[in-house]
């Protein structure tokens, strides 16, 4: 069929795992090339020559750049197992919510590793109203994507880790009584295989803890 | 037909992309000027997320963010395509897109802070130009190819609004000797006819940003 497809990602990049999540959830065969930030490869450099970061998308020697649209490209290029609901109108509410993901709520993360004190509590009551919004998304539904995991749920991933970094630092923000559906939801994506491939494996979730207080925007630079 | 409702502001680039998209498509579309200073119930309800412009209403529901909402109406109304069929060249586009709504705003700060505030920004814009010019634009006519799509009205600001903010800040940043491809866009831009008949006055637009930038030092 002369399809290849060759993904440059990195470890501990919650962007890098989802699209890692997005090529097993489709069942598509890749060659995984491990990038060290610090000493990129020829090969990432000239792929992704504007940005310069993981993850990219290699598919039959073409690059594609930038989570989200790697991960419409999958959607387009392999049918099998739909991420984007059918609906335009479902469509356009998933990618809101993957945008406010991206450009609220990560951007906000970021910031709890380099406030204190009253910052500190300021950042964290954000991110509980950021969290609210998320919640409020996951009423009626088993999942973001409806019945089935789909394109928010791979962004929303990033709760799961939010969820294993509390359990390591012991600062709890997802609180059960706050948010019991992010909770449940949480459970229930955490029992299914694909999503346990992709996470953190566990003996690398301190070393991952510590780059992330250290440098959290760069996770993926 | 059903109805499509858009709230918006003048002078508002996110709000033209929109406009641009509506009447490109030949989308009849009521509009509802909205005050950002007094937000009306209406777009509390529409997006209470944001309490941002623009918001499209159709049908009762709501869509918000500019990029997203072309998107939407990209799917609904195909006709006069304004993205590739082809979903490689689709991914380039979005990509662009991405890049576009990731630096933009560092024009949007050269406008709203001054001193090193604003050093850093006009650095970053000038970044934000130079990728433009060489990777995005390239020897193309328009970003779309010979006609404008999506990326065009994503980068749509550089068009006017930029003018705009050099003028009102007395920063240059597009030399046209610096950036002859974009310079040249910026001219093929404003002469598509949807484009030309749907861009703000210049004069009233200077005017009020001129006094929204003092109204923002001042308070500072």
């Amino acid at each position: 069929m002369g399809e290849e497809v060759k993904f440059h990602g990195m470890w501990a990049s919650p962007f890098s795992r989802r699209v890692e999540l997005a090529l097993k959830l489709k069942a598509i065969p890749y060659q995984y090339i491990e990038e060290d930030l610090s000493n990129k490869t020829p090969s990432l450099l000239r792929y992704n020559p504007v940005h310069k970061k993981v993850p990219v998308l290699v598919h039959n020697d073409k690059p594609v750049a930038e989570s989200m649209v790697i991960i419409e490209y999958m959607d387009e290029t392999w049918e099998n197992n739909p991420f984007l609901p059918r609906d335009s109108y479902e469509r356009a509410m998933a990618r809101f919510y993957a945008k406010f993901i991206d450009d609220k709520l990560l951007p906000t993360l970021a910031k709890l590793g380099q406030t204190a004190g009253k910052e500190n509590e300021e950042t964290i009551e954000e991110i509980h109203e950021q969290l609210k919004v998320l919640e409020d998304e996951l009423k009626g539904k088993q999942f973001f994507g409806g019945q089935r995991i789909g394109y928010l749920d791979i962004v929303a991933m990033i709760l799961v880790w939010l969820h294993l970094a509390g359990s390591i630092t012991g600062q709890k923000i997802l609180s059960t009584e706050k948010f019991p559906l992010i909770y449940e939801w949480i459970e229930r994506v955490m029992k299914m295989e694909v999503v346990n491939e992709c996470l953190i494996p566990e003996e690398k979730r301190q070393d991952w803890i510590q780059l992330a207080q250290r440098a959290p925007k760069s996770a993926s630079n | 037909m059903a109805e499509v409702k858009l709230l918006g502001t003048w002078p508002s680039p996110f709000y033209y992309r929109v406009v641009w998209v509506l009447k490109l498509k030949g989308i009849a579309y009521e509009f509802i000027e909205e005050d950002l200073n007094n937000k009306g119930p209406l777009l509390l309800q529409h997006n209470p997320v944001h309490k941002k412009i623009p918001v499209l209403i159709h049908s009762g529901k709501s869509i918000c963010e500019s990029m997203i909402i072309l998107e939407y109406l990209q799917e609904i109304w195909p006709q006069n395509s304004l993205l590739p069929t082809d979903p490689y060249d689709r991914a380039i586009a979005r990509f662009w897109i991405k890049f576009a709504e990731d630096k933009l705003p560092a024009i949007w700060m050269v406008f709203r802070t001054s001193g090193e505030e604003q050093k850093k920004a006009i650095r970053d814009s000038l970044e934000m130009l130079e990728t433009t010019e060489e990777h995005a634009l390239g020897d193309k006519t328009f970003f779309g190819g010979d006609k404008i799509d999506l990326v065009d009205i994503a980068f749509g600001q550089l068009s006017q609004w930029l003018q705009m903010v050099e003028d009102v800040t007395n920063v240059k940043l597009l030399e046209a000797s610096k950036f002859p491809r974009l310079q040249r866009w910026i001219n093929n831009f404003k002469q598509v006819p949807i484009i030309k008949e749907n861009l703000p006055d210049y004069q009233e637009m200077f005017a009020y940003f001129k006094a929204l930038r003092e109204m923002l030092l001042s308070s500072k």
